[in-house]
């Protein structure tokens, strides 16, 4: 028995390390095939990285900036987190709080919603676009996101089992209107589980490719994902390094934000996908 | 009984007025599209049920179907696998395994990375001549000769499925961690007291308590699975290069909608795509759930 355990030990760390290594190492090719130039690329890989960055920087530049996608994508990342948080927080504590008529057909048809995928809507979200004039524009990627059914539902639960109604009643006899309650009670309360699906939502906000691929056309207007597209089929191409270039900038930041980030990331899925 | 209080309609409003505008509205018109032929301009001219009849008959949404089933299919077998061996290792009592952290932010990792660069980068590096993947396994003599990747259907697929693993094991991995530590500890205990193996505790006792996490996995997984459209998309060709085996259901309504104009039986996949969806979770969360309560029912004897 301990002699068993001594050998397999061993094992399970070189297991480990192994699936390390593979998770890795794609994007450690990329960042060394970004500081190579494209001749070097065709001959072989190595592991050690080479000196033309600057090369690869000034070409890839010269077709396509890509600095202007990730501006786009911030700012369409970043709107819709935070329009996602703050109206998801008002349609939860409207549903938690108050008790009006067709309360719970409401919620129902919310939850069932939830269940439809994207595409569903896609063809004629297209043509609601095209008649509201918005094609080619960042709204029919931000204002949507208002109504976001999943951070609502989380919301609503974790309203309902930590905020005490007596708090409410207590700022209601102080005078408070309810929408004061609101801001100054309710969403600082909601703050954490808002946070928590905050990082969802700009991750998910970020990495959407089909719904900019369709409604965006001019390339300066191009969200990152789509701009990665763009890129593979410019003139780019042509010069791998720089194209390993734009994608390490596409990518990097995003590595980077994890390494501050990943105990909340991966605490927040595990808490979304725990009910018990 | 609280009394009724027309206020919570104040709460609610934007959200409905938006879901109403830019989701159900949407969603409405699509199904009406169903019924229409319209390629984008003038009007749609309403056909009855020939698109329905079209999709029955279709041989490349078939084949889109059969494509979407493949990839998945053998990335979430695969995916889930490795998952579960590794929540096994780090729920061992025995020895505690080391750095669950620092393995769990490197597993999870290229989840996190857009899709779209995570084909782009293995467009080029799964390349026959100049790829670094080829380069790479023949630097370390696993293979001899590079291998066409991108050009035979049957690596194709098997290259798409690998790279959707390698994205999802950590997630998987973090979501059966979570379901791992809901477990109490006594159950591990006593069976390390009854002198149970390693693989008997993980049969006996992981697995079956794991059972509704499995289940939320695989319908999410399932519900993601059949909207693949990134990846394959980025790949090849945008068109399901090579011979029609990366032609996945969302990529062929793409091409059918943003390409060919086909806004009307585009529409069409789009509700096919959503009653395949439902009918394979239904099935799914019933033949699983009733595995779920039966082994509830027989813990509890």
């Amino acid at each position: 028995m301990k002699k068993k355990n001594r050998f397999s030990k061993p094992i399970i760390y070189i297991l480990l390390i192994l699936l390390a290594i593979i998770s890795f190492i794609p994007f450690y090719m990329m960042i060394v095939n970004a500081t190579r130039d494209n001749k070097d690329i065709l001959m072989g890989f190595t592991f050690v990285p080479g000196s033309s960055l600057i090369d690869n920087y000034k070409t890839m530049m010269e077709y396509v900036n890509i600095w202007n996608g990730f501006k786009n994508s911030l700012i369409v990342s970043i709107s819709v987190t935070v329009l996602s948080g703050y109206f998801s927080a008002l349609t939860a504590f409207g549903f938690a709080v108050y008790n009006f008529k067709g309360k719970n057909i409401l919620f129902l048809f919310m939850l069932l919603m939830m269940m439809v995928p994207g595409q569903l809507g896609l063809i004629g979200f297209y043509e609601l676009n095209k008649v509201l004039g918005t094609l080619d524009s960042f709204i029919p990627l931000i204002v949507p996101s208002i109504a976001s059914p999943f951070v609502v539902f989380f919301l609503r639960q974790y309203l309902s089992s930590t905020m005490h109604p007596a708090l409410l009643e207590a700022a209601r006899i102080d005078g408070a209107s309810e929408f004061k309650i609101f801001h100054s009670i309710a969403l600082p309360i909601m703050m954490p589980a808002v946070a928590t699906m905050s990082i969802f939502t700009f991750i998910g906000s970020w990495n959407n490719y089909i719904v900019p691929l369709v409604v965006l056309f001019s390339p300066e207007k191009y969200t990152l994902p789509v701009l990665m597209g763009f890129l593979k089929g410019s003139q780019v191409a042509q010069n791998l390094g720089s194209l390993y270039l734009g994608i390490a900038i596409s990518v990097v930041p995003i590595m980077i934000a994890f390494l501050f980030f990943s105990k909340y990331i991966i605490s927040s899925i595990s808490a979304g996908s725990v009910k018990e | 009984m609280k009394k009724l209080d027309y206020k919570g309609y104040y709460f609610i409003a934007p959200f409905f007025l938006v879901f109403a505008i830019f989701s159900i509205y949407p969603i409405l018109l699509t199904f009406y599209y169903t019924f229409t032929r319209y390629e984008g301009y003038g009007e749609p001219v309403f056909i009855g049920l020939e698109n329905y009849a079209r999709i029955l008959t279709d041989t490349y949404f078939l084949e889109a179907f059969i494509n979407t089933w493949k990839i998945w299919g053998f990335n979430f077998a695969l995916q889930l696998g490795i998952a579960l061996l590794l929540a096994a290792l780090f729920s061992d009592l025995r020895f505690k395994v080391k750095g669950l952290g620092f393995f769990r932010a490197i597993f999870y990792l290229p989840n996190l990375i857009t899709i779209s660069s995570v084909a782009i980068l293995f467009s080029i590096m799964l390349d026959w001549q100049y790829g670094s993947i080829n380069q790479f396994l023949m630097k370390l003599g696993i293979i001899n000769d590079p291998i066409n990747w991108l050009n035979s259907p049957f690596t194709a697929q098997v290259s798409v499925s690998l790279i959707l693993t390698w994205m999802w094991f950590g997630y998987t991995f973090i979501v059966l961690m979570a379901g791992v530590s809901g477990i109490s500890k006594e159950y591990y205990e006593a069976a390390l007291i009854d002198g149970a193996n390693r693989w008997q505790t993980f049969i006996y006792i992981t697995l079956p308590l794991l059972k509704p996490i499995m289940l939320y996995v695989l319908i999410t997984s399932l519900i993601g699975g059949l909207q693949l459209f990134d990846l394959p998309m980025l790949l090849t060709d945008g068109l399901g290069s090579p011979e029609g085996s990366l032609n996945t259901m969302v990529l062929y309504l793409y091409n059918q909608a943003f390409k060919y104009n086909n806004y009307g039986y585009a529409a069409t996949i789009a509700y096919a795509l959503f009653l395949i969806t439902v009918v394979f979770s239904v099935i799914i969360f019933k033949s699983m759930y009733r595995d779920v309560k039966l082994s509830k029912k027989r813990g509890n004897m």
